[in-house]
């Protein structure tokens, strides 16, 4: 039987030492549900629906082809947009799988149990959202209604949002900042006045060289920028890569630099120190836009590569080289800012010294390093003013954390602890499209707030951990069901893209619009709901445009010209948005609120012996635990495996595909096992874990119980001082090959 | 008429969204694939190698699961495209043992079933499912009897091996290292 060759092929080679690892997506026979010799689309004559991808958030537009059954059956890139260029990634290609999950969110439910029982009964949705609704006012009039909180993700977020400002509260945020983004926002915020954004403006296409730090391009299916950085390649583009593991991105490198973890910000003030003190920087762009240049030369005049060396493990020779290479393509370089950076704690600091490193190479707003995107204006549908809150989560973080520019959720969990010793206290949830308990470190503490709310509702498509703590669960429909807002993004050219529903609502799912539209009539919120339906608004907004609902459901994608010039002329006058008009090498920003106005590398707690650093990451077919569940993504990597050098293995006995569990600094065992992957292709200090396994909801048939889950384990946060964010890489974790759980798995 | 396909194994990154597309396009059974992704992991840390290929049938020249067929259902259509008839195949499977690839594998409606090159897409002048789709464009296919086709030109230009070569199948996708 080949299919049984060629699965058993998978378990011995995927973690053979230096072996053949293949992921092939070939499982065990399953009787197909297809009818038999279904005939492939033909996309010139089969109907097609424009949406947005939201599978992830780089959010494509694509086309949704249905078949003769009327069923979805492919979904194609739209060739017009940027963010895809026609092309989508396996995530978006399997888009059909989450539309068609068959454990998805159904009905409305409300919980009978204890929190976290997943007990709950189906409800009509009157009785759902009048119970949402009644709960909202009595939480808002007794606490204020800045005491409900919304930590949400995705497009849905918008409609919640309108919700949430109508009723007097704008205490929202998202794991997409404090988790991921927002040190990197703000370090170039107080660089350049401006922040990087999504997609990133990085001009990789025409890039000489990319440099990534800890950014594994390629296992990260962010599609635009994998699609340029294969154009780069192609074109002979130099990439360094820096990350403890060899990852893909590292092996299209012409330098892999294997940094010791949590010296990043050594390297960066070494690099700075050879182009400063070799005369490598571009002295034109640097004299002409820069504040605080020889603040800095001073500064970094300690970090030789010597002195990095002692801290990062990375030769003199080959920062000085890598330096070089750098300045050879100056301005057509990229330090790439990276996208999940809360790190190690500093990590505002970290990004600022990228931002600091581009600048030194005059790269910001050049050909090949970073462009400047543009958006088109769409006004809002005309509503009334929003009442003022009496307090934002600005009142929070103010004080501690200065450089936060939008709401943090772990500081929102906070503030809704029991006992939390902050003046302003949160009382209620909103939750949408974000599994809090996966995106958010130490789940006991999450769980701990989770007790002490008054109410919680969770808005999603899939019955994720999340859901099994809420009181009322509503089920949205997926994306392909769904108007929503427009994406107007930024990007090289502004366009606007339609999501429109190419099949109706499945089940007794509604759109998010719907959703959030009739809580806030319930809550007499009628001036703030001055239409019926989401086509109404589109239609009006997209006039106010030049093109109309009916044009865009036939393309789409809609380009518009750009005002400003891509990139900055040679030597031609720009106003950088800071304080002195300049790109800050010293921030006067960072200083005035106290923090190091130039980085300053601190040392971070390494592994003690018999601890490995615990490294998490992605694989490109999955958007964390969120597409674990999709059939077609499920197939191609159902399980994570345990990334272990094979001199650790030596010393801890282990075999290839051995099930071992982790044990953390602070006890905390794994739930399920995870097999080992025993590779060069990681440091021994160090091992690896790809994210988004290990899922608990048992009603996420397919993905229960596969692999290990890095986030029960990241239970140590080191907060970023700038930003309050949440520095997550660093865990310690051992490798435990006895079952520690006594062959219990814990609910 | 001879198709091939150029796989650049510099710029893959081991997505797989050339399985899924093939999956949506020619709706295979869940579970199974017509291609997928190997990896290859070389060297002692840290220096490392590693090369990704996208893989699938080789439709080769001279192709040993068309010559064991006893129905005459595996065979070669236009252009050197190896195709397998549905309706007369009878499921013995000695394509499956013959092909050096493990390219082949049963369908749960009784066939043995296999990548077409998308031949239904190709004969109205598109790219296989694959190829169109592919974010890193490492994907190339088109006619090596033309010169001028951007398939002949990358085996022209760059280096490139086929997989098991010492089988004498001929096969006809290219690897580019």
């Amino acid at each position: 039987m080949k299919k049984k060759t060629r699965r058993d092929f998978i378990k011995i080679s995927a973690i053979g030492v230096g072996g053949l690892a293949l992921a092939n997506p070939v499982l065990d026979w399953v009787p197909s549900f297809l009818p038999k010799e279904k005939t492939p689309i033909d996309e010139s004559k089969a109907e097609r629906t424009p949406t947005i991808c939201e599978v992830c958030f780089w959010n494509c537009a694509a086309f949704a082809y249905k078949g003769a059954d009327g069923k979805v059956q492919k979904i194609i890139g739209n060739d017009s947009d940027l963010h895809s260029t026609g092309r989508l990634c396996p995530r978006g290609t399997g888009g059909v799988g989450m539309l068609y999950d068959k454990d998805r969110l159904k009905k409305p439910l409300m919980r009978v149990g204890a929190p976290g029982s997943q007990t709950f009964k189906e409800v009509s949705w009157d009785e759902a959202l009048d119970y949402v609704a009644k709960k909202t006012k009595e939480v808002g009039e007794k606490y204020g209604y800045e005491s409900i909180a919304l930590l949400d993700h995705g497009t849905t977020a918008h409609h919640f949002e309108h919700l949430f400002k109508s009723f007097g509260s704008d205490n929202t945020a998202e794991p997409a900042i404090a988790q991921c983004l927002g040190a990197r926002e703000a370090g170039f915020i107080n660089t350049y006045g401006a922040g990087i954004g999504s997609p990133e403006p990085t001009d990789l296409r025409n890039s000489k060289c990319l440099v990534l730090i800890g950014s594994h391009i390629g296992e990260n299916m962010h599609n635009g920028i994998v699609q340029d950085m294969s154009i780069g390649i192609d074109r002979g583009m130099t990439v360094i890569t820096v990350d403890p593991r060899f990852s893909t991105a590292a092996s299209k490198s012409k330098y892999w630099l294997p940094i010791k973890p949590a010296t990043d910000l050594a390297l960066l003030l070494a690099w700075m120190h050879v182009l400063i003190y070799e005369d490598l920087y571009d002295k034109k762009y640097v004299e002409q836009y820069t504040y605080g240049f020889d603040d800095l030369k001073n500064h970094v005049k300690k970090y030789t590569p010597e002195w990095a060396f002692t801290k990062t493990d990375i030769a003199p020779d080959l920062i000085r080289k890598t330096a070089r290479e750098m300045a050879n393509a100056s301005p057509a370089v990229a330090i790439h800012p990276g996208r999940h950076t809360a790190w190690y704690g500093d990590d505002t600091q970290r990004t600022r010294a990228i931002a600091i490193l581009n600048a030194l190479l005059g790269s910001w707003g050049k050909k090949g390093g970073y462009y400047f995107p543009e958006k088109i204006h769409v006004p809002h549908y005309p509503t009334p003013h929003y009442p003022e809150p009496k307090w934002t989560w600005k009142d929070i973080t103010k004080d501690k954390y200065k450089g936060a520019f939008t709401g943090v959720t772990n500081i929102l969990i906070d503030a809704s602890l029991p006992d939390t010793k902050l003046k302003h206290k949160i009382k209620a949830w909103y939750i949408t499209a974000t599994n809090l308990i996966q995106s958010i470190p130490d789940q006991e503490k999450t769980k701990k707030a989770i007790q002490n709310m008054e109410f919680i509702v969770v808005v999603d498509t899939m019955p994720s951990e999340i859901t099994g703590y809420a009181d009322v669960v509503l089920p949205e429909c997926t994306y392909l069901e769904r108007y929503d807002y427009l994406r107007t993004t930024r990007h090289k050219e502004p366009q606007i893209a339609l999501r429109m529903p190419a099949v109706k609502p499945m089940y007794e799912s509604k759109p998010g619009w719907w959703i959030a539209r009739e809580i806030g009539l319930r809550l007499g919120l009628e001036k703030y709901y001055p239409w019926k339906d989401l086509e109404e608004v589109l239609d009006w907004q997209l006039k106010q445009v030049g093109t109309s609902l009916e044009e865009m459901k036939k393309i789409g994608v809609k380009t518009f010209d750009r005002e400003e010039a891509l990139f900055l002329e040679d030597g031609e006058e720009y106003f950088f948005n800071t304080n002195t008009g300049k790109i800050e090498l010293y921030s006067t920003d960072l200083d005035a609120m106290g923090y190091d106005p130039m980085p300053v590398f601190k040392e971070h707690p390494q592994p003690e012996d018999g601890f490995y650093r615990l490294i998490y990451g992605r694989v490109p077919m999955h958007t964390f635990g969120r597409t674990i569940n999709n059939r077609f993504l499920n197939d191609l990597r159902s399980e994570n495996h345990l990334w272990v050098n094979p001199k650790v293995a030596k010393l801890l006995y282990l075999e290839p595909g051995q099930e071992v569990w982790l044990r953390n600094q602070d006890g905390v065992v794994s739930s399920y096992p995870v097999k080992v992957r025993i590779t060069e292709r990681i440091r021994f200090d160090s091992v690896y874990l790809p994210h988004g396994f290990g899922n608990k909801a048992k009603q996420m048939k397919t993905a229960y119980g596969k692999g290990a889950a890095d986030w029960e384990l990241i239970t140590k946060v080191l907060i970023d001082d700038v930003t309050g964010g949440t520095g997550m890489r660093s865990n310690f974790v051992e490798i435990l090959t006895d079952n520690p759980n006594n062959e219990e798995v814990k609910a | 008429m001879r198709y091939a396909m150029a796989m650049d194994t510099k710029k893959c990154v081991g997505c797989s969204d050339c399985v899924v597309a093939c999956q949506t396009e020619n709706n295979v059974p869940h579970g199974y694939c017509r291609d997928w992704i190997v990896e290859n992991v070389d060297g002692t840390y840290p220096e490392l190698h590693l090369e990704i290929r996208s893989e699938r049938c080789n439709h080769c020249g001279d192709a040993p699961c068309v010559r064991t067929c006893p129905t005459g259902a595996s065979h070669i259509i236009e252009g050197g495209i190896v195709k397998v008839t549905h309706d007369e195949c009878i499921g013995c499977g000695a394509c499956i043992q013959a092909c050096p690839y493990e390219a082949r594998y049963f369908h749960p409606e009784g066939y043995v079933d296999k990548c077409t090159f998308c031949d239904h897409r190709v004969a109205k002048g598109q790219d296989t499912a694959c190829v169109s789709v592919c974010p890193t464009r490492c994907l190339t296919f088109g006619d090596l009897d033309d010169p001028n086709s951007p398939v002949s030109k990358l085996l022209k230009s760059r280096k490139w091996k086929v997989n098991a070569p010492e089988a004498g199948t001929k096969p006809q996708v290219y690897f580019l290292i």
